[in-house]
């Protein structure tokens, strides 16, 4: 399945308009330091008491107010940018595609949100980078952290579901529909 | 007999005081990349006999049950008690015997004593700060030592750049039974 159509003209099925570069650097940007930050955050609860596991912890959460805070930097762009137009394809499924473009947006904030509650209630507050302290969301509270801890799981495991969705999606608009849906997200090429 | 009888009979310079546990606190706090961690001791007892007025005949002591180190998270406690931390099983005390008292005015007074942990002595100078209200003197102070001068956090622990070197201790003493200011 993963070759694509040789009779497709790639330039004339092209979608035309291309995100913008600010979108495009803070999705690849985002893309990068989410899937890090998820596989971090798989190992680092792995790993027995040390500093390394608290190193590891801390750069999680680092990187989780990291996402945080160019979540909403790309929020503002997006709702101030008119995206490109949708390719052609059925109804649902691009009603499809914006119920999961919409989902992955409340994620970007819901699951490093729920991450420093989550650490506000441990009694472990967040100090981004080292150097500057946040505030506690809620007062630590161990009822609260245990179950916390459970929707930050629930939160993070939902948002990986709908990258697969959104990679695979988009795989199959570009190699199987041959409609170049990625060139749209694309460095560089116009 | 006699001269035990006249040293039992010889007027006490002062008093021993009876510490308040409910409102007494031993607690330290140090930091893990930048995130302050905040412990304490339940467990520890002290023996007081202070005069405001003669500071210099006064004697402080405080034994801590080193296994009752706690931060609050379980994950913590556990590693606490162990070799590299407090190595509890081996050194099941820390203790506190104040070698001069010195008064400063105003309440405040400069204890320096020995401290000893993990089987390390070490001389601390910790200042007091005493407030009386009625019958009740609470005495308050802080001072910060170096985990690593008592083995306190050995091995991969003994890299500062995770767990700092410094720990501030700080306590809040209330007791009754001490001699007005």
């Amino acid at each position: 399945m993963a070759l694509p159509n040789p009779n497709f003209n790639h330039r004339a099925g092209q979608v035309a308009l291309r995100y913008s570069a600010p979108a495009i650097v803070l999705h690849w940007l985002l893309a990068a330091a989410i899937i890090g930050s998820f596989s971090l955050g798989i190992y680092m609860t792995e790993l027995p008491f040390s500093p390394t596991r608290l190193k590891l912890y801390s750069w999680h959460k680092w990187a989780g107010i990291s996402i945080l805070a160019l979540s909403a930097l790309r929020l503002l762009w997006r709702l101030s940018h008119r995206p490109p137009a949708d390719p052609p394809m059925p109804a649902w499924q691009a009603r499809a595609a914006h119920a999961t473009h919409g989902l992955l947006y409340l994620l970007f904030f819901a699951v490093p949100i729920s991450g420093w509650i989550y650490s506000s209630a441990s009694g472990f507050p967040v100090v981004w980078f080292a150097v500057l302290p946040l505030p506690d969301l809620v007062p630590v509270d161990k009822a609260l952290a245990e179950n916390l801890k459970l929707l930050h799981k629930v939160l993070t495991l939902s948002l990986a579901a709908l990258v697969l969705m959104h990679v695979a999606a988009a795989v199959k608009h570009h190699v199987i529909d041959g409609d170049g849906l990625i060139n749209r997200m694309r460095f560089g090429k116009r | 007999m006699a001269v035990t009888a006249g040293l039992l009979a010889a007027p006490i310079v002062s008093r021993a005081q009876q510490i308040v546990p409910a409102q007494s606190d031993i607690a330290f706090v140090g930091k893990q990349l930048g995130v302050p961690v905040d412990g304490k001791f339940r467990k520890w007892t002290a023996q007081i006999k202070f005069d405001p007025k003669k500071p210099e005949a006064g004697s402080v002591s405080f034994t801590i049950d080193t296994a009752s180190a706690t931060i609050g998270a379980a994950e913590f406690d556990a590693e606490l008690a162990k070799p590299e931390w407090f190595s509890a099983a081996k050194f099941p005390q820390a203790a506190f015997q104040s070698q001069a008292i010195k008064g400063l005015g105003g309440g405040r007074f400069a204890v320096t004593g020995t401290l000893t942990m993990k089987g390390v002595m070490r001389p601390v100078e910790v200042p007091v700060q005493v407030v009386q209200a009625g019958a009740n003197s609470t005495a308050t102070g802080s001072f910060t030592l170096k985990r690593l001068a008592f083995k306190i956090g050995d091995g991969d622990w003994a890299d500062t750049s995770t767990v700092v070197d410094e720990v501030t201790v700080k306590f809040k003493l209330s007791m009754t039974g001490m001699a007005p200011l």
